[in-house]
């Protein structure tokens, strides 16, 4: 976000005016939210207001922001509009109207056309907001793919040894593993699969974290063979203008500040909220929350994501999830998740860059 | 569901993880249990560790554990010197329940912030050969990421053991922590004693900082949701007993492990601080209490 204010600034600002933030740390803890932005809005009197990280740090700024009818951009929020149908929110992950169907649609898509085909499944998430969206629009997707649910549990977040869950899992026989997991569970997830020995056929989901260089350079090979949801990944097919000056960017001072040294998740999403922000900013000529939402509600906006255009409860009016196999990690030098071919788009159609190593285990090989 | 495959196998698990529990306890075994200090911000050492382990691992590939075993000094001294603060603004004017309480609370804090401003939120882990590895004896795995710590807690606490009943200082120790004027009556300094207690307790948070990096990534904040278990853990154990820690350990792993793997894993802290409210009605005293 710093990135873009700056450029913005360097341009001339928004409306003639440069561009300033105002922020506070969250802590990644929901209750510190509403403190945080009547303080933004009441004594800082800031002009727009966006959203922390996820889901969870989403949902307390809702009632917030409806009872004083403000412009919500969102960063990573899994179905928050969906029982406020509020106007003026915007989610810039590709979720699309149906979030929580959409995030595991592919998945079970991919699932449905396996030969010989695929009848059993095992659902495994945590206790906690998105995950159990995600499971949500599992239980719903399978019922299309044909499968039979034979292991539906959740588990705290603060849980310390995966292997029984995983050893439970295994003892069920399942020819597919959906997971919907937070970092460190997804970790724990993908060293407990490997050291008891769990391969289904098809292994995945919607596991948050393994998208981090962090991880990645840790576990290596052992990612092989997962289909998991994304966003954005260094393949041929998504090379939208801007996104590689911006990455490029980004990396040079990743290290220094002490985050992902690529960059390819989140990143990119948060600069691309700014600019679609921005530009509605510009495009309505006014700070008004009325003209910039409704211009929000109606443009469509040029981003280093892609084009975006947002639909009826925020989201944009078509999905974009990108489903996407680990192949051929060798090693855990960082330098390989840079470029393309590690983590290929499987779907949608539109954005394939390679075709999926089946069984699961074949591709552990 | 069940089979005995995976009863062994639960079984196993819960006592692996049981010994990386005792690991993480010991430290409050002993400011808790034996010297009566609520360092609740104990939890939060131990990530510290692990985020020294982490930054010698990464430099230098150094095994965490060893890592974790060349922090130990450090964390002695950073041990008697928040005892000597403690006792000189609290202990000395009596006044360490509810103020001490708030003066490690604080601590807690500082430490969680200082370790974001140094390495950022974003989750850390390490590369040791063991990760991710596991062995099977018959149709028992045994997974090397929670073996190696459970062994390495199981020296730990038997080490502990020794140097409390065996030794001059440990037995000062133990003597300290039921009557400190007798201590002082044999011609002990009873603050000396508690000093060398509580860094020893610390010392212990370096190596269980290896312990726990090694089986899960970690970030600034994950020291909080380990407060409750190791509480529970050592009042379970019995205030101040080493061998009641251990056994209190292996008691919730294993009844972690066997809830996640038969009814679902979302009960099992539930179970393991169940167990505990029915122990204490039975023993209010903890398991070896005395």
């Amino acid at each position: 976000m710093e990135i873009w204010r700056d450029e913005v600034n360097k341009n001339g600002g928004l409306l003639g005016r440069p561009v300033e933030f105002v922020y506070y740390d969250d802590q990644t803890k929901p209750a510190s939210i509403p403190g945080i932005y009547t303080k933004l809005l009441d004594i800082d009197k800031v002009d727009f207001v966006v959203s922390g990280y996820g889901t969870n740090l989403i949902a307390p700024v809702m009632p917030i922001v409806i009872e004083r009818n403000l412009v919500l951009m969102g960063l990573f929020g899994l179905g928050n509009n969906e029982k406020f149908n509020y106007p003026y929110y915007f989610q810039i992950a590709p979720n699309g109207p149906e979030p929580g169907r959409e995030f595991s649609r592919a998945f079970f898509d991919l699932a449905a056309t396996q030969n010989p085909k695929l009848r059993t499944v095992a659902l495994v998430g945590a206790d906690a907001e998105f995950p159990y969206s995600a499971l949500a629009g599992a239980r719903e997707n399978l019922k299309h793919a044909g499968l039979e649910v034979v292991y539906d549990r959740t588990y705290p977040p603060a849980t310390t040894d995966y292997t029984p869950i995983v050893r439970a899992i295994k003892a069920a026989n399942p020819d597919v593993v959906f997971v919907a997991s937070y970092p460190p569970d997804s970790v724990g997830m993908v060293l407990a699969a490997h050291e008891v020995g769990l391969q289904p056929k098809l292994f995945g989901g919607g596991m948050v974290g393994l998208q981090f260089a962090a991880f990645q350079t840790k576990l290596g090979p052992k990612l092989n063979g997962l289909v998991n949801y994304d966003f954005w990944v260094p393949e041929p097919t998504l090379n939208f203008p801007g996104i590689n000056e911006f990455l490029k960017k980004y990396q040079a001072q990743a290290e220094k500040q002490g985050v992902d040294p690529l960059g390819h998740y989140l990143p990119p999403w948060a600069y691309a909220m700014m600019q679609v922000l921005g530009q509605a900013i510009e495009g309505a000529k006014s700070t008004d929350q009325k003209a910039v939402g409704e211009y929000l509600r109606t443009q469509a906006f040029e981003t280093i994501v892609g084009k975006v255009k947002f639909g009826s409860n925020g989201e944009w009016d078509k999905p974009r999830m990108l489903l996407v196999q680990y192949q051929n990690i060798k090693g855990t030098d960082i330098n390989q998740f840079a470029g393309p071919g590690k983590r290929v788009v499987l779907l949608p159609e539109t954005w394939k860059s390679g075709s999926l190593i089946y069984p699961y285990a074949e591709a552990l090989k | 569901m069940f089979s005995f495959d995976l009863l062994g196998n639960a079984v196993v698990a819960g006592i692996l993880l049981g010994g990386f529990y005792a690991a993480v306890s010991l430290g409050i075994s002993v400011t808790f249990g034996l010297l009566d200090v609520a360092n609740i911000a104990h939890p939060v050492f131990i990530v510290a560790g692990a985020y020294a382990v982490y930054a010698v691992n990464t430099a230098f590939a150094l095994d965490p554990i060893l890592a974790g075993l060349l922090f130990t000094p450090l964390f002695y001294g950073l041990g008697v010197v928040i005892y000597r603060i403690y006792y000189v603004s609290f202990e000395r004017a009596g006044e360490q329940s509810l103020r001490g309480l708030v003066f490690f609370f604080g601590l807690l804090f500082i430490a969680e912030v200082s370790l974001s401003l140094a390495y950022g939120v974003d989750y850390r882990m390490v590369e040791a050969p063991y990760i991710g590895r596991s062995v099977s004896i018959g149709p028992i795995g045994i997974s090397l990421r929670l073996g190696v710590p459970c062994v390495v807690g199981l020296l730990l606490t038997l080490a502990l053991y020794l140097f409390l009943s065996k030794t001059f200082y440990g037995k000062a120790i133990m003597g300290v922590s039921q009557d400190s004027l007798a201590l002082r009556l044999m011609g002990a300094n009873p603050i000396q004693i508690k000093t060398i207690a509580f860094g020893l307790g610390m010392a212990t948070a370096s190596l269980a900082g290896a312990l726990l990096i090694i089986i899960v990534p970690i970030e600034p904040s994950m020291g909080r949701e380990y407060i409750g278990r190791v509480f529970a853990i050592t009042v379970l154990g019995g205030m101040g007993s080493i061998g009641g820690t251990l056994a209190a350990a292996l008691i919730l792993g294993v009844a972690e492990s066997l809830t996640s793997t038969f009814s679902g894993p979302s009960w099992a802290l539930a179970v393991s601080f169940g167990i505990l409210l029915l122990a204490l009605a039975v023993r209010p005293s903890g398991l070896f209490g005395r």
